[in-house]
């Protein structure tokens, strides 16, 4: 193809003559600037490289950057280049030379890091990080001082908004997830317990597990994938959008504005989330219990009464507490810190969700350490 | 001189709400026609309907002679890849640098090779200006900036048409004069016929061949022809206080 479009000449002395014909068009493709300098090395003597246009030659863009290269090239093998064959317009777009305005600006990117520097300025990205952290706790804390002065300003309409979205509109989400973890649990105690002929105990594993840590951890991790990350994606936003600055420059702070209704919306209603998904997931359990596994029902609900303890229900709502604190804050420190891009957006959105899971886990192990120690 | 683009009777409107009626007009190669009208009147909708985004309610938009929003799917995409679109706020993809963004067409749509890929891409940024700039991310770069690199972006792959919505808006006075010099340059050196939606006085007079008034009131096309002879000669008072920014009441008034 690309023969057919570029023929060389080399009839008179020292000159290179390119001969052009046919499309030189980005859609069609354009032979490399390689081709025409394989046919310069055996000919050292050359000093000119001149063209000649057939009649049916086409050009767009892609021919004018092919130029660019080729004489570029030319200039630093002492090679002259002479355009008379061409229209005026390829001369006057040759001038856009973006090389020439590169040169005007420094470049913004060093090399490669060592390694010792790389591992120094993690180092303090995590203290500022930590620090940072530590600031916007700070800020909650006084806000939520200042709101139980009564001097903290949000709207109250807000708040209520954020209860319904994270409290009412979940609970079809978190039905489903805690009557299959209750399904889940009966099977798998069903498969141990049957060796012993003790399948009404049944009851006592799927209420103990569901209403001190499952019901708690399942709605956690459902909320923070459906809570947290719409506060990170909205903070994040609205801080994309100068919508927080718009904020602070009318002296409200959007701590107590932005972040408290939600910090509280989600403390409020993940404990009251967490029993229901523990009635739920008991109910699932009871199902299968009683119509699959032959357990009788009154039975099944006595076992339950009689295992289920209050400290139980306790812990379970001091988890909903603890994740519920996590997750809020976890959702609104990225979204606050978000970068003012869709890509920092979509980081903020993400890295919410998992710093909520981690913490969850972290605080999981930690509740149920200490419960170990204190014997509840 | 032929017409490149022809809007025949088209009607606009989101549901039941109508926002133009019966738009007639025709651009010719080569030429810079202008959308004008004030805010809220349905330019930006006649732009959707003429690059292919939105469907008009009614009437056509044809091409060299082929109506847009009859053709197959295949022919509609061979129509589109004519075009080039600037959008108001350039609309740049965050993630990718100035050089990627002007990559990306010519990735998916020419026959070049990696290298001359880059080689164009640069070439095109060097036309907007920005040559010095290829490696850096969009949020890196002031706004007039970044409507000259989605400039560049648009005209990657040498459209013969360029759409500009609202070139101007939210640009200084020497930035948005750059960018109507930029639009004349490249008229004059690709030869593309260029539409432009604006409602900024001084890039309708300093581009503008021909133009088209749109009116919110009357929902139609209220004037027609060159901005200049339209100032000098309309007797229609809306004419007059759109091209005079209110200062003269027009005749009867």
């Amino acid at each position: 193809m690309s023969l057919e479009k570029l023929a060389f000449d080399f009839s008179k002395p020292g000159v290179l003559q390119l001969k052009l014909s046919g499309d030189w068009q980005l859609s069609v493709g354009l032979p490399a600037v390689d081709t025409v300098l394989a046919q310069l090395d055996p000919h050292p003597d050359i000093t000119e490289i001149s063209f000649s246009v057939s009649r049916d030659f086409k050009w767009d863009s892609a021919f004018i950057s092919f130029l660019l290269k080729l004489s570029s090239i030319a200039k630093q093998k002492n090679i002259r280049i002479t355009m008379q064959a061409f229209p005026p317009q390829i001369e006057k777009l040759l001038k856009f030379n973006p090389s020439a305005q590169a040169e005007k600006i420094t470049p913004r990117k060093a090399g490669e890091e060592p390694f010792l520097d790389s591992v120094g300025s993690k180092v303090i990205q995590a203290k500022d990080a930590a620090l940072s952290v530590l600031d916007f706790l700070g800020d909650i804390v006084s806000a939520l001082a200042r709101l139980i002065r009564g001097k903290a300003f949000f709207r109250k309409d807000d708040f209520f908004a954020i209860v319904q979205r994270c409290g009412a509109d979940a609970l079809g989400l978190v039905s489903l997830i805690s009557i299959l973890v209750g399904v889940i649990l009966a099977f798998i105690g069903a498969i141990q317990l049957k060796m012993f002929g003790a399948q009404i105990y049944i009851a006592d594993i799927v209420g103990i597990a569901m209403v001190r840590v499952m019901g708690a951890v399942m709605t956690a991790v459902l909320m923070s994938g459906r809570t947290g990350a719409s506060f990170a994606a909205e903070l994040g936003i609205m801080q994309a959008n100068e919508e927080i600055d718009a904020l602070r420059t009318l002296g409200v702070s959007p701590t107590e504005f932005l972040v408290m209704p939600r910090v509280l919306a989600l403390v409020i209603m993940l404990p009251l989330l967490t029993l229901y998904a523990d009635l739920m997931g008991i109910a699932g359990g009871f199902v299968i219990s009683t119509g699959i596994l032959g357990i009788n029902p009154v039975e099944y609900f006595s076992h339950t009464m009689s295992a289920v303890k209050l400290s139980n229900l306790w812990i379970g709502l001091i988890h909903g507490f603890v994740f519920g604190i996590i997750i809020a804050i976890a959702g609104c420190y990225r979204g606050m810190r978000c970068e003012r891009s869709s890509a920092g957006v979509g980081e903020a959105t993400t890295s919410a969700v998992v710093t909520a899971i981690t913490a969850i886990v972290i605080a999981t192990a930690v509740i149920t350490f200490v419960c170990q120690v204190i014997g509840v | 001189m032929e017409s490149v683009i022809e809007v025949k009777n088209l009607d606009l409107a989101y549901g039941d709400l109508v926002v133009m009626r019966g738009i007639d007009f025709s651009v010719k190669k080569g030429e810079v026609f202008i959308v004008m009208g004030g805010s809220g009147c349905g330019k930006s909708t006649l732009l959707k309907a003429m690059i292919g985004l939105n469907p008009p309610q009614k009437g056509k938009v044809l091409y060299d002679g082929v109506s847009f929003w009859d053709a197959d799917e295949q022919d509609r995409q061979n129509i589109m890849r004519r075009f080039g679109v600037l959008y108001q706020g350039g609309a740049l993809w965050s993630s990718l640098t100035l050089n990627e963004n002007v990559a990306l067409p010519l990735q998916l749509y020419s026959r070049l090779s990696g290298t001359q890929i880059q080689d164009v891409a640069l070439l095109k940024l060097g036309l907007v200006g920005l040559g010095g700039y290829a490696d850096f991310y969009p949020v890196e770069l002031s706004g007039g900036m970044r409507k000259r690199a989605g400039l560049a972006r648009a005209i990657a792959l040498d459209p013969d048409i360029i759409f500009f919505d609202e070139p101007s808006a939210g640009l200084d006075p020497l930035s948005a004069k750059m960018l109507d010099d930029l639009i004349l340059e490249l008229r004059d050196n690709l030869g593309a016929t260029i539409v432009v939606v604006t409602h900024e006085l001084a890039s309708i007079f300093a581009v503008g061949d021909n133009a088209i008034l749109l009116d919110a009131d009357t929902k139609t096309v209220i004037a027609q022809g060159p901005p200049k002879k339209l100032l000098a000669d309309s007797k229609d008072p809306r004419v007059i206080r759109f091209l005079t920014r209110g200062e003269k009441q027009g005749a009867g008034q």
